[in-house]
């Protein structure tokens, strides 16, 4: 199995111990992981704003560097989104859509793919707010959402259940948006914020110590709007959690 | 021609939010209708499949849309209705003024209609001598502060108790400190029962589903209101967007416990009315209305808005809506559902709706006729895009971050001089010139090394 490591634009600029967890966990679950080294980003910044022409460089870029795997797996959920359903910009040769199938959020993969469910070395004695984005929730179906009737799920929680010492709390709207929304977050500043405050403080009036997602644009969010306000929370994903991260 | 104004949705809504106790409130309240539409839709176990029936309900009409229009207006003139055909609001507002001009009528009762309200009916008029009055309490609200309705379903909802206690006290002569809501009620059904008993009045009804089996058109409401405005009058107008068609009678079950259910959260609405044909010795006239429908039926990504049946499910859920309010939407539609409809009308003026969401998707989830809302939303973006309508140095960042990033060095180059440049990463990638990232949140601190550093370092195995 040749897994290539996806190391999204902002984490391999802001949250480098993002792409190192991910990677140090795949290494961990034996799985023997490459990282190509030409890649920049996805294309979904500019996709995302309507603009679909500029996104063909970085889409062309993104296709060549892991053409070559059986998986491609990175930690974020919007960008995997992106290259799934809306990686249109360039021509969709047979290439390129090997790619697009190839793609996997890294909580999918191990949940779907490895089938992981024990993280032995892993312990968070903590009271934990799982804030999953709406790009895991509503587009890659990862847990089931709030507006659709049928038995509960959440990848992202099954896996966490297998860290020792963790416990959940329960915010009275889990799968709101929390208003990071790419360049929203600058162009619908006044909504972001709001957002982004009301999410913080439902998840700590629930009473958690950590909010840990899979995607690290809410929580750069999130965390921007809590220092500001003064609201004790700290900030943490997924990967690193079940990479053996205590705190 | 006047230069198209462009609604700013970002300031509008941020004066809405400098408002925080209306804001708490708005976001609560909608937040509460969402809550009881889920248990409603969730004590159904059929709901999911109810929604795939709606929606295919919907798709099968509007691909036979010109047969059914056909077949409705047959069977409507059979039970003695007179039917009209208004290609755009002008016509129909001409039409309205028409009818009532020719029978010396002056005062025109309605209830709620979002159809005469996207047609700027009362603004033609008024001007001509028409007295209209809204008798929805909603709608009536909104009509006494010269505003558009905020919200598909409950039209004031943006306003506090204590805003409609001083409102009406400055219009309808209340007791302005009274804001008791049974208080307010009251005095504006007192206020606007009286206009049903003048002469010369004539009534007016929207429609929620025109049948065209039996050439009925259904109207469903809480108040009464509808009744009284379609059965006391001689003269009763019923507005109808032709989107508004469906085949037949057993098809309306499947939208009658959808409705209420996805708007308010409540099984049913009060009053589900049917209006076939006219009393003895009075008339009755439909007007069959298109302005711009046939036109987006005709447009491969945008025609599934014509599904939609009005009832405020995606406002509700939208924490983008929610705490923004619908006026900020400036236009007759607000919330997710405006913000692909109106570009349809307008897409200067509404350029800037489409970026008023985070394409969260909780609006597609929640739409009784499976309108794909937030696909809708992403796409109108491209088109946005494509015209030019997209402020200028937002354009030309996309530009530099499409190229920037379309080059492996010359991304690494820009990402490697530290200091300075990485601290503006994002900056960069969320395209602002200046710090409004900064301006009530904290930007992350950079780090020492990015990944692809580590990664060298860490790791002989470079591919």
């Amino acid at each position: 199995m040749k897994v290539a490591l996806f190391v999204p634009c902002f984490i391999d600029a802001f949250y480098p111990q993002v792409g190192v967890a991910t990677l140090e966990l795949l290494e961990r679950l034996g799985v023997d992981v490459d990282y190509p080294r030409d890649q920049t980003c996805c294309g979904q910044p500019m996709a995302n704003s309507g603009a679909h022409k500029e996104a063909a460089g970085a889409e062309r870029v993104f296709a060549r560097n892991f053409a070559d795997y059986d998986y491609v797996v990175g930690p974020s959920a919007s960008c995997t989104h992106h290259v799934r359903e809306h990686f249109t910009a360039i021509e969709q040769t047979s290439a390129v859509q090997k790619v697009r199938r190839s793609t996997f959020e890294l909580v999918e993969f191990l949940h779907d793919v490895l089938k992981v469910r024990e993280f032995p070395w892993a312990e968070f004695p903590h009271r934990v707010g799982l804030h999953n984005s709406c790009s895991a929730v509503r587009h890659l179906r990862e847990t089931s959402n709030s507006e659709v009737a049928g038995a509960p799920f959440s990848k992202p929680r099954a896996l966490l259940e297998g860290v020792k010492g963790i416990e959940f709390v329960t915010p009275a709207r889990p799968d709101e948006c929390c208003g990071f929304g790419g360049t929203f977050s600058v162009t619908e500043e006044a909504v972001s914020v709001r957002m982004g405050q009301d999410k913080v403080r439902d998840h700590v009036g629930a009473g958690a110590e950590y909010i840990v997602s899979g995607d690290m644009s809410c929580l750069m969010h999130q965390q921007g709007c809590a220092e500001r306000l003064k609201v004790e929370a700290k900030f943490i994903h997924i990967a690193q959690v079940l990479n053996g991260a205590r705190a | 021609m006047t230069k198209t104004v462009r609604i700013d949705h970002a300031k509008a809504a941020g004066a809405f939010l400098q408002k925080t106790d209306h804001v708490a409130f708005h976001d609560k309240r909608l937040w509460d209708l969402r809550s009881k539409r889920d248990a409603q839709a969730h004590g159904i176990p059929e709901w999911e499949a109810l929604r795939e029936l709606a929606s295919g309900i919907k798709e099968h009409t509007l691909s036979n849309l010109a047969d059914y229009i056909a077949q409705f207006a047959d069977q409507a003139e059979k039970n003695g209705v007179v039917v009209h055909y208004a290609a755009d609001a002008a016509e129909h507002n001409a039409l309205v003024h028409q009818l009532m001009s020719e029978r010396g009528m002056t005062t025109l009762v309605k209830s709620k209609s979002m159809l005469t309200d996207e047609c700027y009916m009362r603004d033609y008029l008024e001007p001509r001598g028409i007295t209209v009055m809204e008798t929805d309490l909603g709608e009536r609200i909104q009509q006494l502060d010269h505003q558009d309705p905020s919200h598909m379903v409950v039209p004031a909802v943006h306003k506090l108790r204590a805003d409609v206690a001083e409102l009406f006290g400055r219009t309808i002569g209340t007791d302005p400190a009274n804001s008791d809501i049974h208080y307010l009620a009251e005095s504006q059904r007192m206020d606007t029962r009286p206009y049903f008993v003048r002469e010369k009045t004539a009534g007016m009804t929207g429609c929620n589903f025109a049948v065209a089996e039996t050439g009925t058109v259904v109207v469903c409401t809480n108040e009464g209101n509808a009744d009284l405005s379609a059965n006391v009058p001689p003269l009763h107008i019923a507005s109808i967007g032709i989107e508004k068609l469906i085949p037949t009678i057993a098809d309306l079950g499947v939208f009658v416990r959808m409705l209420s259910r996805s708007a308010l959260g409540s099984p049913i609405t009060q009053y589900t009315s049917h209006f076939r044909a006219p009393r003895p010795g009075t008339e009755m006239h439909f007007i069959l209305v298109d302005n711009g429908r046939s036109e987006r039926l005709a447009l491969d990504d945008f025609w599934y808005s014509l599904k939609c049946i009005r009832c405020g499910a995606c406002m509700n859920t939208c924490p983008v809506y929610r705490r923004s309010g619908g006026l900020s939407y400036g236009g007759t539609y607000s919330g997710p559902i405006g913000a692909i409809i109106n570009p349809t009308h307008d897409l200067k003026r509404y350029s800037s709706l489409p970026f008023a969401s985070t394409l969260n998707g909780s609006c597609t989830n929640v739409c009784p006729t499976k309108v794909n809302i937030h696909e809708q939303i992403y796409k109108w973006r491209e088109v946005i895009a494509e015209r030019h309508e997209v402020p200028f140095v937002k354009q030309e960042v996309l530009k530099m971050a499409g190229r920037l990033l379309a080059s492996p060095t010359l991304y690494r180059a820009t990402v490697a001089s530290l200091g300075g440049a990485l601290k503006r990463l994002p900056n960069f990638v969320l395209y602002n010139p200046l710090n409004i990232w900064g301006r009530q949140r904290e930007l992350p601190e950079a780090p020492t090394e990015t990944f692809h550093e580590w990664y060298k370092k860490n790791r002989k195995s470079a591919k």
